[in-house]
């Protein structure tokens, strides 16, 4: 195993470059080679997706050593497979750049791979982190300023920190009725 | 030997088929105990969060399948305290279907007129009211005048909702903060404890053995009320008569564990599963394009952005609901919400260059989230669930603390429901994209399956003993005194949300399992007005039932 993948941190980059190779972000600082830098603003791993997969509730915590080792066999076999140089600096799936990267994934997550249902779950908790924060409380990511929930535009609670929408409706008939709808109003 | 309680009527599960039942039995007279392994839940409990742990994630259950995954509740309510609230009844010609088994798939003894004095108990009970275009929210709205513009009629759908209550705030997936929601649990439940019944939250039922009298024992394991996955006791409760009532994801699973010990189940224990034919498509619209083809906008001049604001599905154009249509081409779309995480996803990316549901176009995709409007097709599928040998326990192995599960249920879609899928995805594109709308996708089943969000049909009603595990009273065949009264007892896909049906089917049960539970020395009888004191609906059914009652 290449010396990049021995550290905790090596796992980390790892599980951080597939989290943006679901959803991309911009990179972090100068030289963040995790963060493919594909997309304006933060994505998956700004947004959290580490911190989620590592939740205690999620249940994904004590797998994600073995899934992070993973991904680093599949990197290694995909670049020799395609004659990719790697580089030994960072671990496999870091050295492959973003085409390369959501290449993998695609055949990692194929419904053929043997593998897919835990390729399937990083993806899932990825997702989460971004548009719905749920390692956090949603009123305080808002106003923490959460990119996912940002960047979807999901509005802001009441002061109490509910949810209400006192405009909500054009308020008047907007389609007929279909002709056999009964006096209940359900279908005939 | 070890002890164990006793009561008159044991019933697993507190959704709709035990909610009813349980109150029914108990106002009757009989001793009813209600097992149910979610938490117990109200009001406040219910909370504005996304977050892991918190109500969103404590009241649902994601149990994923091999081509199907299942959504439904997990907490004293079941179902109706996470779902949206749409409560049509099913149309005629459902009634009439015959799936793959080529006979008529329901019992000879119901048809739409025969459930309507049940439809009509559970519309006084909860109640369900008509919903005005007045209070139909923007997303609906918008659905409503696109079907308009491509000659289609569409309807605002008849709800369990207080109107007068609801902020539109969207959370009701997470139960109802504000009571709006007319759950089971300001009705049917609340009643039943009035009338003595016990409901004991965090109660999951593994399995069930015969007593010596001819009842059974219902053994059953306390969870942990943070982590699912752990159990922190163990009982047993002997009774009379058991109502199965624990969800058609999991009612089957308790039933083919109980089988070394109860006997051979019936053959449709378990299989013909039904996820009502759901399917869904996100379209991502063209805001200028509302303003000029549709002519809408809100007060503040912004034509629509307003995917989060509402209160579910609360319009359908139901112009394929035509019984004279072929079988598995009948359906209905109806506009609906689903929150950010599992309601992103599956949403595919149109004329993607790379993958259609992660990447980088999938996150542009999602920067126009607030114009998105998702479309659920309810169609006639071909009962093609199957349920693999059970989990050492509950209905599911689980992944995460809460929510997340891994079934064994097994849906290759036929060609009769990718047809039906087809044709839907089809009529969706040909409503929403006209005259440049918006774009839309289906949601991808190449992730988790298919979805549903209305398990039916895997412990089904029947005439044919080879194809239904139940009679036409809703109890097992070959074991007398267990009764199922949940959406597994639904014979098929019903081509709208299923809830209403459920209901009305579980009202229709109740005078058989109370006959039942008389046979057994229960003093129980059967006439309860609704849960408020309501009596028309019940005075309209009392002339129906008198035969039942007399057997």
């Amino acid at each position: 195993m290449p010396a990049a993948m021995e550290t905790n941190q090596g796992r980390t980059m790892v599980l951080e470059a597939y989290a943006d190779t679901i959803l991309p972000g911009e990179k972090r600082w100068p030289g963040d080679r995790a963060v493919a830098g594909v997309s304006s603003g933060g994505g998956a791993v700004a947004a959290g997706a580490l911190l989620v997969l590592r939740s205690v509730e999620g249940g994904m915590a004590p797998a994600l050593d073995a899934l992070a080792d993973g991904i680093e066999e599949h990197a290694r076999a995909y670049a020799a497979e395609t004659e990719i140089e790697l580089d030994p600096e960072v671990p496999a799936f870091v050295s492959l750049d973003y085409p390369d990267r959501i290449r993998l994934v695609q055949r990692l997550t194929d419904p053929t791979h043997p593998e897919r249902e835990a390729w399937i779950s990083l993806a899932m908790f990825s997702v989460i982190a971004f548009d719905a924060a749920a390692h956090s409380n949603t009123v305080e990511a808002l106003a923490a300023g959460h990119v996912g929930l940002n960047i979807i535009g999901f509005r802001p609670p009441d002061s109490d920190g509910l949810w209400r929408f006192d405009t909500y409706s054009y308020g008047r008939q907007l389609a007929q009725p279909h002709p056999d709808t009964t006096p209940s109003g359900s279908p005939a | 030997m070890t002890s164990s309680e006793s009561t008159d009527v044991l019933v697993i599960g507190s959704g709709f088929g035990g909610a009813i039942t349980a109150y029914h039995l108990a106002a009757g007279g009989a001793r009813v105990v209600v097992l149910e392994r979610g938490p117990w839940l109200s009001g406040e409990d219910f909370e504005h969060d996304f977050k892991f742990g918190s109500s969103s994630t404590r009241v649902f259950d994601f149990v994923i399948g091999d081509g199907m995954s299942v959504l439904s509740g997990n907490c004293v309510g079941g179902g109706s305290v996470v779902y949206f609230a749409a409560m049509p009844r099913a149309p005629r010609f459902v009634f009439e279907r015959q799936g793959s088994i080529g006979r008529r798939m329901w019992p000879t003894t119901i048809s739409r007129d025969t459930l309507e004095p049940w439809y009509d108990r559970v519309a006084e009970a909860l109640p369900i009211t008509q919903t005005s275009w007045e209070s139909v929210p923007y997303s609906g709205g918008l659905f409503g005048a696109a079907c308009d513009h491509a000659g289609r009629t569409a309807n605002p759908v008849p709800a369990a909702l207080d109107q007068a209550k609801c902020t539109n705030c969207n959370w009701m997936m997470a139960g109802c903060r504000f009571d709006a929601k007319r759950s089971l649990l300001l009705n049917y439940l609340p009643a039943a404890l009035a009338h003595g019944a016990q409901i004991r939250p965090l109660h999951e039922v593994q399995h069930l053995t015969r007593t010596d009298d001819g009842g059974y024992r219902v053994h059953y394991t306390v969870l942990d009320d943070v982590d699912y996955r752990v159990e922190v006791g163990s009982g047993t409760i002997d009774a009379k008569i058991v109502v199965l009532a624990a969800g058609a994801g999991a009612t089957p699973v308790i039933l083919q564990r109980s089988e070394p010990t109860l006997g051979p189940m019936p053959h449709a224990v378990g299989r013909y599963f039904s996820g009502n034919g759901e399917r869904l498509n996100t379209a991502i619209f063209d805001e200028e394009r509302i303003r000029d083809v549709l002519g809408l906008s809100r007060p503040d001049g912004v034509p629509y952005e307003a995917y989060q604001i509402g209160k579910g599905p609360c319009v359908a154009t139901w112009d394929r609901l035509d019984g004279s249509l072929p079988e598995y081409e009948r359906y209905s779309l109806e506009q609906l919400y689903f929150p950010p995480g599992f309601g992103t996803i599956l949403a595919q990316v149109p004329d993607a260059l790379g993958p259609t549901w992660f990447g980088a176009e999938k996150k542009e995709l999602l920067r126009s989230w607030q114009s998105w409007l998702t479309i659920f097709t309810m169609s006639e599928d071909d009962n093609e669930g199957v349920f693999g040998p059970p989990p050492p326990s509950g209905n599911a192995m689980r992944l995460s603390q809460q929510m997340l599960a891994r079934g064994a249920l097994r849906y290759e879609p036929t060609e009769n429901t990718l047809r039906g899928w087809a044709l839907s995805d089809a009529e969706v594109r040909d409503i929403l994209e006209r005259d440049g709308l918006s774009r839309v996708m289906p949601w991808t089943n190449d992730v988790v399956g298919a979805y549903t969000v209305h398990p039916l049909a895997s412990c089904r009603i029947g005439d044919d003993p080879a194809t239904s595990a139940l009679d036409d009273r809703h109890e097992l065949r070959d074991h007398p005194g267990i009764f199922v009264t949940d959406g597994s007892a639904v014979p098929g896909g019903l081509t709208v949300n299923p809830a209403m049906t459920i209901a009305a089917l579980a009202e229709r049960a109740v005078p058989g399992i109370v006959a039942a539970a008389r046979a057994r020395g229960v003093d129980v009888r059967y006439g309860a007005p609704a849960p408020d004191g309501g009596t028309s609906s019940r005075d309209a059914v009392l002339p129906l039932v008198r035969g039942a009652l007399q057997r």
